[in-house]
């Protein structure tokens, strides 16, 4: 990848930036307005247990039996002492009750609460024995039916293989992929031009969640709306800790050691502003019941095609400026080697700043179609998917765009098709895994240089 | 002036409880990774939740108390090298992906339903499943004893016995690591940390040397684990990556390659953030800030002093900045 000719004149990354924008947003618009979503009026997060030194909570969703949320239902936790406390399902199933005493509570639903023709299922078991400690959450299912008495065998259910079924996660698989590129392609990027693995671009996926959240359904902006300001925000939180943050240190000449704890630190203090301000509850972008659509037996919903479609547009529009702009082949020169870059007249760091806004962007508009696809946004949300994107990345080779968007194919299949053979409870775990086993046998990852790795 | 009093009780109750010993211990083996040999290990929970898991099981299945140790020991050990061997060959930050990588499968597989009968899944296991051998090891006398305003039973779940041993294993763990680091051992470790080519020029094997620390700090790290989950119980969640970056908080607040570091960090660590939590709790009205917030608050500042710190102050409190190099 010898770039950069001799003699360039500095690059004007900021008309090549708004056009990049302008792009971007266009591309959004058109995917959006093919729809038209109800989002409903403001729907509040809430108020569920959140622990703490003193507090621990026992939680878990209540759905009937044809899926949807079961409201209302009475759940009653008994603690060692004998005293009662008692939780009633929200509109979305989920109940939580506080306890203040570590030790084993009899968990128990109360039949008369459920709905009319619904009933418990493998009643024997109504009474859990549910370990506590404080400052930490305990959970227990409670399935429901449609006849009495029913009796749920969980292993034997939902792992006979089918094609049918194999197309399904597939298509799952590939939904997920294409999510996770779109954040995956600007920490791929931040990294090929810093060296720095940002520990807090996870966080950057759920600002974009809870932020169209609260333009769609807080403030009642049409979901299209929302998610352009959403994009523009997260972009410029981008600038901002390029200007404020990560420039000023790269100049007092942190090693990236310490950059990468410094990520850390962002990455927590966020995680509990998040909680702070949204509480721990998951909250739901849209609110209306998503319409699905079956292709040859694959049933997916109506966002989750658009969101797909969005992120391709979004992914060959990055590839495009890569390859085709002037700004695109800068930032592949400083990738490639700053200090070159830098002598061949490329401004260095307006290139890294462009670099971080882009990577802001698209993670935001990750979140937000993460956020419809999945039903929903919490504060753990790009906790929980900072790995999955450190896998896909780190597969593809650290610090090349194209090698990201492959990776995260990977890891988006591996994710939904483990569900095939093992249970749901290691879908992460198996990708993680992959992740340990490429490291060892190609640590440059599919198409990463052999020099990458020291 | 008995709010301060109080305050300044629940503060030296905090500082001085089981869980901040156990802190205490896991910072000392991070310390060992991190601070003299320069591995940038962020999967140390994972050491603490297998020894606690280790131990646990064992005890359950009737093993006597030194034995279901050593169970612990051994799952650590084993940990270690299936996670050093290929990795430490590899540049630091790969080193990083993968210990927080194994410790997220470590803590999945743990939670996951079908371990139930082994592991209890995301329930975790009940204290009194594995802590009575330990208790009955005590010499102490039932009752209860008050020094000052530290009013425990002597023996019980979350007594005078567990603190004393918490912190006797922090004492000989500091002892261990101010003699290591005065010996050829830690010289060598703390040579790989500054320059590993020069160390190797030298005829040394960089290697195996790396591997013994990733050895040595996560056996240390599964000791921490079963002295954590001993007054409780042991839960998967709450031995997640977050408790990873809460005890790289503490380690750089006390001053990483130091040996009284680790411990004046952790103690530190969970005393500021108790106060901060209860003095907005007290002073900042609920409207403005609810007693839930204020826990998050504290936390927010924990992860803005992590960022302080790392930048402004690397060596911590208690460390020398000309020694502690970041060099990776």
């Amino acid at each position: 990848m010898i770039l950069a000719p001799t003699n360039t004149p500095p690059v004007r990354t900021h008309r090549s930036l708004v056009l990049l924008a302008a792009t971007l947003l266009l591309a959004l618009l058109a995917s959006f307005s093919s729809l038209a979503f109800g989002v409903g009026a403001a729907h509040a997060a809430t108020t569920a247990c959140v622990t703490d030194a003193t507090t621990a909570c026992i939680q878990g969703t209540l759905l009937r039996s044809d899926g949807k949320p079961a409201t209302g239902v009475t759940i009653s936790a008994k603690s060692p002492t004998g005293t009662s406390i008692s939780g009633v399902t929200d509109g979305s199933g989920r109940w939580s009750i506080p306890v203040k005493s570590n030790g084993t509570f009899t968990v128990t639903l109360d039949e008369k609460s459920l709905p009319s023709g619904q009933y418990l299922a493998n009643e024997k078991t109504n009474d859990r024995q549910v370990s506590v400690t404080l400052g930490s959450s305990a959970g227990t299912i409670f399935q429901l039916s449609t006849t009495k008495g029913a009796v749920i065998d969980n292993n034997s259910t939902g792992n006979d293989f089918s094609f049918q079924r194999l197309a399904q996660q597939a298509a799952s698989g590939l939904r997920l992929g294409l999510l996770l590129a779109l954040a995956a392609i600007g920490l791929s990027l931040v990294y090929g031009t810093t060296g720095l693995q940002s520990f807090a671009h996870g966080e950057q996926v759920t600002l974009g969640g809870l932020l169209a959240y609260t333009f769609a359904n807080v403030l009642g902006l049409p979901l299209i709306l929302a998610a352009v300001i959403t994009v523009v925000i997260s972009a410029a939180t981008g600038f901002f800790q390029d200007q404020l943050i990560w420039k000023p240190l790269r100049k007092k000449g942190l090693s990236l050691t310490q950059l990468m704890i410094v990520t850390i630190g962002l990455s927590i203090a966020l995680q509990y502003a998040f909680q702070y301000f949204y509480g721990a509850a998951t909250v739901r972008i849209s609110i209306a019941n998503p319409k699905t659509v079956d292709i040859g037996g694959v049933v997916l919903t109506v966002q989750s095609y658009v969101a797909m479609g969005i992120s391709v547009v979004v992914l060959v529009l990055s590839g495009l400026f890569l390859l085709k702009t002037r700004t695109g082949r800068a930032t592949r020169a400083v990738s490639d080697n700053p200090a070159l870059a830098a002598a061949s007249g490329i401004d260095v760091d307006r290139i890294i700043r462009l670099v971080w806004t882009i990577a802001a962007g698209l993670a935001g508009l990750s979140g937000v179609m993460l956020g419809l696809v999945l039903n929903g946004v919490n504060w753990e949300l790009g906790l929980q998917i900072l790995l999955l994107i450190f896998a896909a990345v780190t597969l593809g080779g650290l610090g090349t765009a194209f090698g990201a968007l492959i990776g995260s194919l990977i890891v988006g299949m591996i994710v939904e098709l483990t569900n095939l053979v093992l249970p749901g409870d290691f879908k992460y775990a198996t990708a993680l895994f992959i992740l340990i086993i490429i490291l060892m046998f190609r640590p440059q990852g599919i198409f990463g240089r052999r020099e990458r790795i020291g | 002036m008995d709010y301060i009093v109080s305050l300044f009780q629940s503060l030296t109750i905090q500082a001085l409880a089981p869980t901040t010993a156990a802190f205490a211990i896991a910072a000392i083996g991070l310390n060992i990774h991190f601070g003299f040999a320069g591995l940038l290990n962020i999967g140390q929970a994972a050491f603490l939740l297998l020894g606690a898991y280790g131990f646990a099981i064992a005890t359950e299945r009737g093993v006597p108390i030194f034995g279901a140790v050593l169970v612990a020991l051994v799952i650590a050990l084993l940990f270690a090298l299936i996670l050093g061997l290929p990795t430490l060959k590899l540049r630091g930050d790969y080193l990083a992906i993968v210990t927080i990588s194994a410790a997220e499968i470590i803590r999945m597989v743990g939670r996951s339903s079908i371990l139930t009968d082994l592991t209890g899944g995301s329930n975790g296991i009940t204290g009194n499943s594995y802590n009575a051998p330990f208790n009955a090891l005590s010499p102490l006398p039932n009752g209860t004893t008050i020094i000052l305003w530290f009013d425990y039973d002597n023996n019980g779940v979350n007594g005078w016995w567990i603190r004393i041993v918490g912190w006797g294993l922090v004492a000989v763990f500091s002892l261990l690591v101010w003699a290591l680091s005065r010996s050829p051992w830690g010289r060598l470790l703390k040579g790989i940390r500054e320059d590993e080519d020069a160390v190797r020029s030298l005829g040394k094997n960089v290697y195996s040397y790396k591997l013994q620390a990733l050895i040595l700090g996560g056996l240390i790290g599964a000791v921490a684990g079963i002295v954590y989950v001993l007054p409780s119980s042991v839960q998967p969640d709450g031995l997640g990556r977050s408790t990873t970056f809460f005890i790289y908080t503490a380690l750089l607040l006390g001053g990483a390659a130091t040996v009284f570091g680790p411990v004046l960090g952790a103690i530190l660590f969970f005393v500021m953030r108790l106060l901060i939590q209860s003095l907005a709790q007290t002073f900042i009205p609920s409207q403005i800030m609810g007693s839930q917030q204020a826990v998050q608050f504290s936390y927010i500042l924990v992860g803005a002093a992590l960022m302080c710190l790392i930048i402004f102050r690397p060596q911590g409190i208690l460390g020398n900045k000309r020694e502690l190099a970041f060099s990776v």
